[in-house]
């Protein structure tokens, strides 16, 4: 997946389509790394636009039907701190 | 409620001239120009990113991070007031006290910035010097002006050294952070030992005061314990000595890798006996120039921003008796103060189970009622990411106890195994490799029972999330890194480490701990010191006695029958 972060305020963002969404579970899954360095190529071609920054590419795997994370980063990032619950995406679904 | 009723006291501390409130109202007015220029597209990110950083503005797993300066610990009730109002206004309900003396709110929104700057300015606050390749904010005994213990208050020169230091135009683009903390006790609480360079107020064989400079200390990937530059430095003299001092590492250490900037490498590579030489050799050379001596009228005229207050005379010395919990309170968190009837109280922001360093704006709210009400209008944060009421009547203890039990916020165990530092580790910091935060919970849970704490006395736990060492591992009794394998946290374990007088570095253990594991083996080693300590022997004098095969045996050991 293709992830980065919303200059005006931080918040993380998922890449969908030609656009960005703010959740994990509704941006794209990129299943072959060709179409994965695409997205990449055209978020990095979009940062002029000054809308976000930093854009990454991360791995993520199916359990039980879902999509998540590898890495305990990006899991932590797009649901929040595992303290303080009521903050960070995750307390949409709280 | 009580700050809409009286008038808060005015604490003795520095106070803004019309030099100083100009200087942070520039630079806010700069600052909100540079992130107009970023939103408008106008300055890239690599450009803006500098420029953030010189203004204590980092971004981080969720939000931007914003750190304030809180110089040398010291706060008045109407500046904690005002992080209140920020932390409710801007973040999500609270702050977090750092190892750095400062506060960090972690849900800030750039677009937010120019207008908190504003307000931090209207009480004499910024965020200058929090980040960035330049002198850090200035730290110092948190018992600074109030223990019986110090030769002088050294904040006036923490101040000075601040404000030498903020604009100077040779030290604006240094390799790497430049760390610099102040005491004047043999007893250490700002950790001086492990500063790029630190400042110790002594007194030389004829009575006369003035300075121990030390440099090369510092934790992160190459821990190093600073070395003697000078063992007694004339007052007159101090700026021009640390001014060579810094001048040396300016131009003589390694830009060419990022890993080998920081004046620990600089010194530990030529030799201390080297770096005294390069030192004196500036120094006289500033000296023959003298541009930069310090008069004694301008010493005289800081130091009279920290006067001593007025302190009641007659009151009783004697201790209250309120109960047992309070005395458990008194035992671990009251430390003696230099006047009769007078205490200081540390306020450990550690009940198990709390984050380390949290503060609500509620709480904070609170605490200034506190400050204003007890101790003077006044608060001090330290390193070991607690706070202090430095100047409080010993008969007001039994109501400070009360109003913190219900802030939860009365734990007793300050300097236990409880009180633990963390950094905020990979839950908000995008440098981390592991989670802190859960790691000094799930301890201070384990160890909460009282009577086991106070069992085990003098401990002091300190957690990183990564090798920056923000959570001070290598200082730590026990220490604890956290390390990324394959995306899993694991975590190391250090033994022996000290930030204090008897300061030295802790030596890893080995391989690391599952998240799982980490609290049970904290455990194991415990119960080995409890078994082989000789009477009066704190956990870090065990170790030194014995070393670390027993305590690695156990910790192993049991790990790999679990």
């Amino acid at each position: 997946m293709l992830t980065a972060n919303r200059l005006r305020d931080g918040d993380v963002l998922y890449r969908k389509g030609d656009g960005w969404v703010l959740y994990l579970t509704e941006g794209d899954v990129y299943r072959d790394q060709g179409c994965a360095d695409a997205a990449l190529a055209a978020a990095n071609a979009e940062l002029v636009r000054n809308e976000f920054v930093a854009p990454y590419l991360f791995e993520v795997r199916e359990v039980g039907g879902k999509i998540v994370p590898v890495k305990e980063r990006e899991i932590i990032r797009a649901a929040g701190p595992t303290v303080h619950r009521h903050t960070g995406k995750q307390a949409a679904h709280a | 409620m009580l700050n809409t009723l009286i008038q808060p006291p005015q604490p003795n501390m520095y106070r803004y001239d019309e030099f100083d409130a100009q200087f942070v109202s520039d630079r806010v007015n700069q600052f909100a120009g540079q992130v107009a220029r970023r939103l408008s597209g106008e300055l890239t990110e690599d450009q803006f990113k500098p420029l953030r950083l010189m203004n204590g503005l980092y971004l981080q797993l969720h939000a931007y991070m914003l750190r304030i300066a809180v110089p040398y610990g010291t706060l008045s009730s109407k500046q904690m007031r005002k992080l209140a109002h920020l932390a409710r206004t801007y973040d999500k309900g609270f702050g977090h006290f750092t190892t750095r003396t400062n506060l960090q709110f972690h849900w800030i929104k750039l677009v937010d910035v120019p207008a908190m700057l504003r307000e931090l300015a209207d009480v004499e606050m910024h965020c200058i010097q929090t980040s960035g390749n330049c002198v850090r904010n200035v730290t110092a005994d948190q018992f600074a002006g109030a223990t019986d213990e110090e030769i002088e208050d050294p904040r006036p020169l923490a101040e000075i050294i601040r404000q030498w230091s903020s604009l100077h135009p040779e030290f604006v683009f240094l390799a790497r952070k430049f760390k610099i903390a102040v005491g004047a006790t043999e007893k250490d609480r700002a950790a001086l030992q492990w500063h790029d360079m630190a400042v110790q107020v002594v007194k030389n064989a004829e009575g006369r005061i003035g300075y121990l400079v030390m440099a090369g200390g510092g934790m992160g990937r190459t821990p190093y314990v600073a070395h003697v530059m000078n063992e007694f430095v004339e007052r007159e003299d101090i700026l021009a000595y640390l001014e060579a001092v810094l001048r040396v590492y300016n131009q003589d250490s390694r830009r060419d890798n990022i890993h080998k900037q920081r004046i620990k490498i600089l010194i530990n590579t030529i030799g201390p006996e080297e770096m005294r030489r390069r030192v004196a050799r500036e120094f006289e050379e500033l000296k023959r120039m003298g541009t930069l001596q310090l008069p004694k009228e301008e010493l005289d005229r800081i130091t009279a921003y920290f006067k001593a207050p007025d302190f009641e005379t007659g009151l009783s010395d004697d201790m209250p008796d309120a109960g047992p919990d309070f005395a458990n309170w008194v035992k671990t968190n009251i430390h003696k103060h230099k006047a009769p009837g007078y205490a200081i109280a540390t306020i450990t922001l550690k009940t198990p189970g709390q984050v380390p360093g949290d503060c609500s704006a509620a709480q904070m709210d609170a605490i200034a009622d506190l400050m204003d009400q007890y101790s003077l209008g006044e608060v001090r944060v330290s390193h070991e990411q607690n706070l202090i009421l430095p100047h409080v009547r010993k008969k007001d203890l039994p109501a400070i106890y009360a109003r913190l039990k219900e802030l939860d916020f009365a734990s007793p165990n300050a300097g236990l195994i409880t009180d633990i530092i963390a950094c905020p580790g990979l839950d908000y910091c995008d440098l981390a490799n592991a989670r802190s935060i859960p790691i000094a919970q799930k301890i201070a849970k384990r160890f909460e029972n009282l009577d086991r704490q106070h069992q085990i006395g003098e401990l002091k736990i300190k957690i990183s999330g990564c090798i920056n060492a923000c959570g001070h591992h290598h200082a730590g009794h026990i220490g604890i890194l956290g390390v990324d394998k394959k995306g899993v946290e694991f975590y190391q374990l250090l033994l022996g480490g000290s930030g204090a007088e008897d300061s030295s570095i802790g030596a890893i253990m080995g391989p690391g701990f599952g998240e799982h594991e980490i609290a049970d083996a904290v455990e194991r080693v415990i119960n080995v010191y409890l078994a082989e300590r000789k009477a009066g022997e704190r956990f870090l004098d065990t170790y030194r006695r014995i070393g670390m095969e027993k305590f690695k045996a156990a910790a192993y050991q049991e790990a790999a029958a679990a």
